[in-house]
């Protein structure tokens, strides 16, 4: 990109402008854009305000008496002052902990926490001792969440990066909108997961509910049990050697890996017949009454 | 929004009044407009507790004249109560709108409940053996303060913290609803009922009665209709899913049994603990912390899915 000017920029088709800018297009879909992780280049992942903090300072809150928050307020306090492992405890099903931290830290709750937990994260990596309500790591881009226990509806939502795991069960609706990074669902899922995904990849041991990857764009599930119904224009794809090497590697890494290894596993991806925007809307049906 | 709750002890009687109470204020801010309580006590059979209403809360503001009709509709009340020789054994009122009735009763209570609701003004909350119906306007701590509700002991109970949507911040729309007039009945809902003014037709034709214009009292009335009809709580619970069109959770509890039942999309919350003698549910799991602070093992019922537990 050095000494690239504005008006050579512009002179350029949309792919060939992309690979200047250090982006790559995505030759199988052309519709979406990715940055390349470049080690050399590390301020690009690091915001600017982000407080540098040191792992081996450790601090711990008694969350029992103190609001939501009082305690989001108290870890940016503790990162402002360089603490880089906070444990959390009695955080006993409090809403939105632990949102919006957009720097590396270990972030340890020894229970369970209510809707939205470390929602909009950026970096952290965060161990659950408990189970989390709806929507846990809604928005998240980049980290890792594990959740020791089971999980509530709408888990990843809109997910950009990272890796969401949860090694119990969760609800309905898992990685709804999902826009990239991993989900790692240990035990089953529940109707409607994977609904409008359009990147990413979800990973599901058990069973899923109706509906798997409704209205899916793009992006890939993997069901290890039984599934209970597909949804519109998802489609079952055929399980590669890359694929059972990524399986193979993810779970593992998570302690997830069944006995049986992975070849067991399905694998949905999106049939593309609901990509056609230009035709129009056909007319409304009128309702008798 | 709306939160709702249930918990049954299996086999034993505790302070549901005092537990219901602890996990509905934990819900307070999934509605903060009113709060109401269906609580199970031990039954006693051949008497009946009746609990009705004989204003609006807001009536009482409205100025004179207020208090002299609710002492006529509470001396009428009565006048019938004594015509279906229904005998008063004690009579309380926590305000002067809300009053707790024990009778003895051997007749009709369909009829005597008909013949009551017809005077302008009252609505009979709840009628059974164990159910005791409270509701008013508030959270639960104001709610449970005025009624008395902190000391209530029974087997089991359902509750109800109301932002009302489509209808009037009343008692009338507050929940729980009593399936009227199956006794022992109460329903609590969280979600919109789609096709409602269908449904209700259906009901009003086959002669049920609606008090408010809030589609969780369909819920309330679509059970009764099928209780009435020799169908099980449960068989009721499944085919609700079927028939019942929207999103929606909802719980009922009969004098032994409470169940839930959740639609086709799982769209609305419910986090169920189960134990070997406790099961606690509710909106959010912050309700059952409420009454459960140890570390405790939960997770979210599926779509379509319908449980039923026994005292």
């Amino acid at each position: 990109m050095a000494g690239m000017t504005d008006a050579q920029l512009s002179e350029m088709n949309q792919e060939e402008r992309a690979e200047a800018l250090g982006m790559t297009s995505e030759q199988l879909t052309g519709r979406s854009l990715f940055m390349e992780f470049d080690p050399d280049a590390e301020d690009r992942f690091v915001y600017p305000w982000a407080p540098d903090v040191d792992f081996n300072r450790r601090a711990e809150i008694d969350t029992d008496e103190m609001s939501t928050t009082e305690v989001n307020a108290k870890m940016r306090e503790l990162m402002e002052a360089g603490h880089g492992t906070i444990v959390v405890k009695n955080p006993r099903g409090k809403h939105s902990l632990g949102v919006g931290i957009l720097n590396k830290l270990n972030l340890i709750y020894e229970g369970s926490l209510g809707y939205f937990a470390v929602g909009l994260i950026d970096g952290p990596n965060v161990r659950i001792n408990g189970r989390v309500g709806w929507s846990c790591g809604e928005n998240m881009m980049s980290g890792t969440v594990v959740i020791e226990k089971n999980a509530g509806s709408t888990f990843g939502a809109a997910i950009r990066g990272g890796d969401l795991v949860c090694r119990g069960s969760v609800g309905s609706r898992t990685g709804i909108d999902m826009k990239g990074g991993t989900i790692i669902v240990g035990g089953d899922t529940g109707a409607l997961s994977g609904f409008m995904m359009q990147r990413g990849r979800m990973i599901v041991c058990g069973n899923a509910g109706k509906n798997l990857g409704d209205s899916m764009y793009d992006g890939t599930i993997y069901v290890g049990g039984e599934i209970r119904s597909l949804g519109v224009d998802a489609v079952e794809a055929e399980l590669t050697e890359l694929d059972r090497a990524w399986l193979t590697r993810k779970l593992t890494q998570y302690e997830l890996m069944p006995e049986n290894g992975v070849d067991h596993f399905t694998k949905i991806v999106a049939g593309k017949q609901l990509w056609n925007y230009d035709n129009l809307e056909p007319n409304e049906k009128k309702l008798i009454l | 929004m709306c939160g709702i709750a249930g918990l049954i002890h299996k086999g034993k009687s505790s302070n549901v009044g005092g537990e219901m109470t602890s996990m509905l204020q934990a819900l307070k801010h999934r509605g903060p407009d009113s709060t109401g309580f269906a609580v199970y006590g031990e039954p006693s059979e051949g008497d009946y507790i009746m609990r009705a209403i004989v204003a609006e809360r807001e009536d009482i503001d409205k100025g004179h004249g207020i208090l002299d009709q609710i002492k006529s509709r509470i001396d009428e009340v009565e006048k019938r109560l004594e015509e279906h020789g229904a005998t008063v054994k004690t009579k309380d009122n926590s305000t002067p709108y809300a009053l707790r009735y024990v009778l003895s009763h051997d007749g009709d209570t369909e009829a005597m409940a008909r013949h009551i609701e017809e005077i302008d003004g009252v609505e009979i909350l709840s009628l059974g053996n164990g159910l005791e119906l409270i509701k008013d306007l508030g959270d639960a701590g104001d709610v449970a303060e005025l009624y008395g509700l902190d000391e209530f002991a029974g087997t089991h109970a359902i509750g109800h913290t109301r932002m009302a949507t489509e209808s009037d911040v009343d008692i009338r729309s507050a929940h729980p609803y009593w399936a009227f007039p199956y006794n022992d009945v109460s329903v609590v809902h969280n979600g919109q009922i789609t096709n409602y003014w269908i449904m209700r037709r259906q009901m009003e034709r086959k002669g049920h009665r609606f008090q408010s214009n809030c589609d969780s009292e369909l819920l309330a009335v679509y059970t009764a209709d099928n209780l009435n009809n020799g169908i099980s709580l449960e068989t009721s619970l499944k085919r609700s899913i079927e028939e019942i069109d929207g999103v929606f959770t909802y719980l009922v509890a009969t004098k032994d049994q409470l169940g839930m039942a959740k639609d086709t999309m799982a769209a609305k919350p419910l986090v169920l603990y189960e134990s070997d003698d406790l099961i606690a549910m509710a909106s959010e799991e912050v309700a059952i912390r409420a009454i459960l602070p140890e570390e405790i093992d939960t997770y979210d019922p599926y779509d379509e899915e319908v449980r039923v537990w026994q005292a």
